[in-house]
């Protein structure tokens, strides 16, 4: 990390009048200290703010699903039920994958780097609608605070799938609750998504124009544009389901005139592309950190940025790949089968254009590009076994087991966490104004690459020898692969604890990052560390195409 | 190799292998398509590392033609593989019209399986090798998934409807079978055995667990016991139609609709008769819904299905 260190802005440590030794002057001017009262967290409308109010809760509750996660595995170390009661693994399964997905992933990179990032990026002073910021964020909070709810109460038995009519007739956990929690929080999808979209169209600075726009932008754009659209159909589902379950209204029970695959057909159409809504904004951390670290634009800016809309649009066609075995028609599967293989072609650009980006680079092997790189080569071992599961005579064998489970573990997991990871050492100097330790961000980086894949590498394998997903019982012969996942999970547990020791630290402890610490274009690093509250004094006006680092013309000899 | 072939699981029958071969390709596909990625990935942090002196003169920062084919050539490799994995699929998805039919109902946590003879058992399904069997699927709860791995398939068993499943197993053994969607709270216990025989054992095993009559003859007894025959028989005094020879007919029913007179449409007849009423008769038939279990209704199928088969036995 180049360290453009201003000792002469730390505060003297023999001057008592001085506020606080840990005080720089960006500091108390910035929008951290612009109010010190809970009141002025709690009632904020400034974007960088409601960021960091979704960092913690996002945080408490990535937490809480690991804590599941863990008890999970620590059962499968077994192949007999010992730890949990069949009745007790299923609850933990399912409040992990609730949890995970709802409170988690999907709101993740979107709701605090987004909104960090975007006002910052286009040169706007905060979003479109700060007000409905935060107002997405207490509904999200609300959303949260009934799962936990759930939680006490005992929690629900269904998957994070809720598949019919086991979710509407036959569950007997408390179903109705934990719809009603995710119907709360797509809500706050959907307000942050339209936010999104208006504050893109509307506050760019003057010479922003569409193909100047950070990758980033492009990513977090068709994000929105799925969250705006698809989360309004797992509402209504949802309500569906309740409507079943407490009026009996027949919906998705056949014996009350319904149809189950109605369920699956819906709840697809938006679970589908909700994995493009936790992935494309990973893709968008990716770009940016790729090119700040190789000092070089993205190759084939356009294709990039046009492959995130592609994803956007494609991805609304291929739910019926969840349901090769569902019964559903031979010919449905064949298109459907298809399309997927079709929507996997931008991402495919994507990785090429990275790798492409990186040649005649001036590569920094900093915390923010081993994290893009762990993304980059888990993204791509998760996508290529998607395909595999695309594959119609391949799925029907591998449908619903740990091959699955593998498969999409890489992808949100393997990719967007570690993009998350980028994503946080990469701006953090911007966000808290301190630099952290770069040798234990590199650690902790190479700790979660190595702990992930111990981890989920051998769920691959088990997939493929038959182990079917969702089984708290299971044969013997599953059971040394089991250990390893079950070994790599605490390994990985661990990995990821670390940051939050040195991160923290380095509130405290770390060097002032000055506005530019990374050495990097973007219009977020012209500004101080950490931002003032409005972010510009003065509205830039951009002139050029982004990453616009000089290129060296001739031959450089040692 | 040892290691692998055990870590490899058992394949039993020819559609397995085929499986495992485009798995096996495919999978040679993936590392094709990602070694590039991965190599130079590292060649290039190493090369170009910051502070590191190298050639980093007139970068490239976009090239059409390079984009495009690099987009392009490895869809049409995956394409290739397309083809593959649907044909094979559409073998999986069309039993041969003489398999050996075996009926299977999933419940909330057991598979019950019936064979024609009328031999049943639970959680434990016997078949003779280098036969088509097909499998009838029906679930009396939720959503329940027939999953064998050995022999690379799996099918839901859908509340509400049939669906089917066939194989053709070779291997003579025993094989793990297992429900691969989650149905609730002992889901992982409903697993059993996949046993395949040779066919003189397997027709041993059918005449050691001989039952008291075939599948279609125990349907016999239900139409008498639940009333059915005081409606459907000929000497009944009210207006319905008589089952014989209905299987495999087109029929039409009030509403305008012609539908062909198969497992669904009678197990629908029986269980939700009032959403398809045959043209012409009084909505007089009552709902079984609660009163039979879908194995019954898998044995009033065969009754009937048997009773087609009769009566064109009797036609001159
Ligand atoms: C109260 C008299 C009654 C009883 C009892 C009854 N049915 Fe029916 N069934 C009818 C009538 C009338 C129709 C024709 C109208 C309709 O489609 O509902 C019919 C239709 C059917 C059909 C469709 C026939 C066609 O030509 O489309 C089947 C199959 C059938 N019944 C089977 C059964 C079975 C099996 C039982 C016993 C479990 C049974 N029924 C009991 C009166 C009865
Ligand atoms: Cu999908
Ligand atoms: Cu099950």
């Amino acid at each position: 990390m180049s360290s453009v260190t201003n000792h002469d802005e730390r505060p003297n440590p023999d001057n008592l009048d001085d506020p606080g030794l840990s005080e720089t002057k960006t500091e108390r001017v910035s929008y951290l200290r612009a109010g010190h009262t809970l009141r002025s967290w709690l009632f904020t409308t400034d974007h960088k703010r409601v960021a960091l109010l979704y960092m913690m809760s996002i945080t408490f509750f990535f937490f809480i699903g690991g804590i599941a996660a863990a008890f999970v595995r620590a059962d499968l170390l077994t192949p007999s039920a010992d730890l949990m009661t069949n009745e007790g693994y299923n609850r933990a399964f399912t409040l992990h994958g609730v949890i995970m997905v709802w409170f988690f992933l999907i709101p993740s990179i979107p709701n605090t780097f987004g909104n960090f990032l975007i006002p910052l990026m286009i040169g706007a002073r905060d979003l479109a609608f700060p007000r409905l910021n935060l107002l997405s964020w207490y509904i999200f909070i609300l959303g949260g605070i009934f799962t936990l709810f759930v939680l006490i109460l005992g929690g629900v038995d269904t998957g994070w799938t809720f598949y019919t009519p086991l979710s509407s007739m036959y569950a007997n956990g408390n179903v109705v609750l934990v719809a009603t929690a995710v119907f709360i929080v797509g809500f706050s999808s959907i307000l942050t998504g339209l936010n999104f979209i208006v504050t893109i169209h509307k506050l760019r600075a003057p010479g922003m124009t569409w193909g100047r726009l950070p990758l980033f932008i492009w990513s977090h754009y068709a994000t929105s544009v799925i969250l705006v659209l698809a989360t309004p159909v797992l509402s209504v589902t949802l309500a569906l389901i309740a409507a079943e379950r407490l009026f009996g209204l027949g919906i998705f029970n056949p014996e009350l005139g319904g149809d189950p695959l109605l369920f699956q057909h819906l709840f697809w159409f938006y679970s589908h592309p909700a994995v493009y809504i936790m992935v494309l904004p990973a893709l968008g951390v990716v770009s940016e950190l790729v090119a700040a670290a190789a000092r070089k634009p993205v190759f084939g800016y356009k294709f990039v940025a046009g492959s995130s809309i592609a994803i956007a649009v494609i991805g609304f066609l291929v739910w019926g790949h969840h349901m090769f075995v569902s019964g559903q028609s031979i010919y449905a599967s064949a298109v459907f089968s298809f399309l997927s293989l079709v929507v996997a072609v931008p991402s495919g650009i994507k990785i090429y254009n990275w790798t492409a980006t990186l040649y005649k680079g001036d590569i920094s092997l900093d915390p923010p590009f081993l994290f893009a790189m762990g993304f980059i080569g888990l993204f791509v071992v998760g996508g290529l076994t998607g395909l595999a599961v695309a594959m119609l005579a391949i799925d029907v064998h591998l449908h619903d087991t740990y091959f699955v489970v593998a498969h999409f573990h890489y992808i949100m997991v393997g990719g967007t966490v570690s993009a998350y990871f980028g994503a946080l050492h990469f701006w953090w100097p911007k966000i808290v104004g301190r630099l952290y330790s770069v040798v234990w961000g590199r650690l902790s980086a190479m700790f979660i690459f190595i702990g992930f894949n111990f981890t989920f590498f051998p769920q691959f394998i088990l997939g493929y020898e038959g182990m079917p997903r969702r089984y708290h019982v299971y044969p013997e012969q599953f059971q040394v692969l089991h250990d390893m996942s079950s070994i790599g999970a605490s390994i990985l547990g661990i990995a990821y604890l670390m940051p939050a020791v040195y991160l923290y630290y380095s509130l405290r402890y770390g060097q002032p990052a000055g506005n530019n610490p990374w050495n990097v274009t973007g219009l977020e690093w012209t500004i101080p560390s950490p931002p003032p509250k409005h972010n510009f004094d003065e509205i830039p006006t951009v002139d050029g195409p982004p990453y616009n680092y000089p290129v060296r013309k001739e031959a450089k000899h040692a | 190799m040892n290691d692998f072939a055990s870590a490899w699981p058992d394949a039993a029958s020819a559609y397995a292998s085929n499986v495992d071969l485009l798995a096996l390709f495919f999978m040679a596909l993936v590392v094709i398509l990602s070694a590039p990625v991965f190599i130079l990935m590292v060649v290039f942090a190493t090369k170009y590392r910051r502070g590191k002196n190298a050639d980093r003169t007139e970068p490239i920062n976009r090239n059409m033609w390079v984009e495009v084919s690099w987009a392009v050539v490895p869809f049409l490799l995956i394409l290739f593989f397309y083809g593959w994995a649907t044909s094979l699929f559409i073998v999986h998805a069309s039993p041969p019209s003489d398999a050996l039919e075996i009926k299977a109902v999933g419940k909330q946590w057991m598979w019950k399986f019936q064979h024609a003879g009328g031999q049943r058992e639970i959680n434990e399904l016997h078949v003779p090798v280098g036969k088509d069997v097909k499998v009838v699927l029906a679930s009396q709860d939720v959503i329940h998934s027939l999953y064998i791995p050995a022999l690379r398939i799996k099918q839901d068993a859908v509340p509400g409807r049939y669906t089917e499943l066939w194989f053709n197993a070779e291997k003579p053994g025993t094989y793990w079978l297992a429900c691969a969607e989650f149905c609730g709270t002992d889901h992982s216990a409903m697993t059993g055995k996949f046993i395949a025989l040779r066919p003189a054992d397997y027709s041993r095993w059918l005449a050691e667990n001989g039952s008291d009559g075939s599948l279609a003859a125990e349907g016999e007894k239900l139409f008498v016991s639940s009333g059915c025959s005081g409606c459907h028989s000929p000497d009944a005094k009210v207006h319905a139609p008589s089952l014989a020879g209905l299987y495999g007919r087109p029929v039409p029913l009030e509403n305008g609709d012609v539908v062909t007179a198969d497992d669904q449409y009678i197990r629908d007849s029986i269980l939700l008769p009032q959403s398809q009423i045959a043209a012409g008769y009084p909505h007089i038939m009552p709902t079984f819904e609660n009163i039979l279990s879908e194995e019954d209704v898998l044995k009033l199928v065969a009754y009937v299905k048997s009773l087609a088969k009769a009566s064109e036995e009797n036609l001159p």
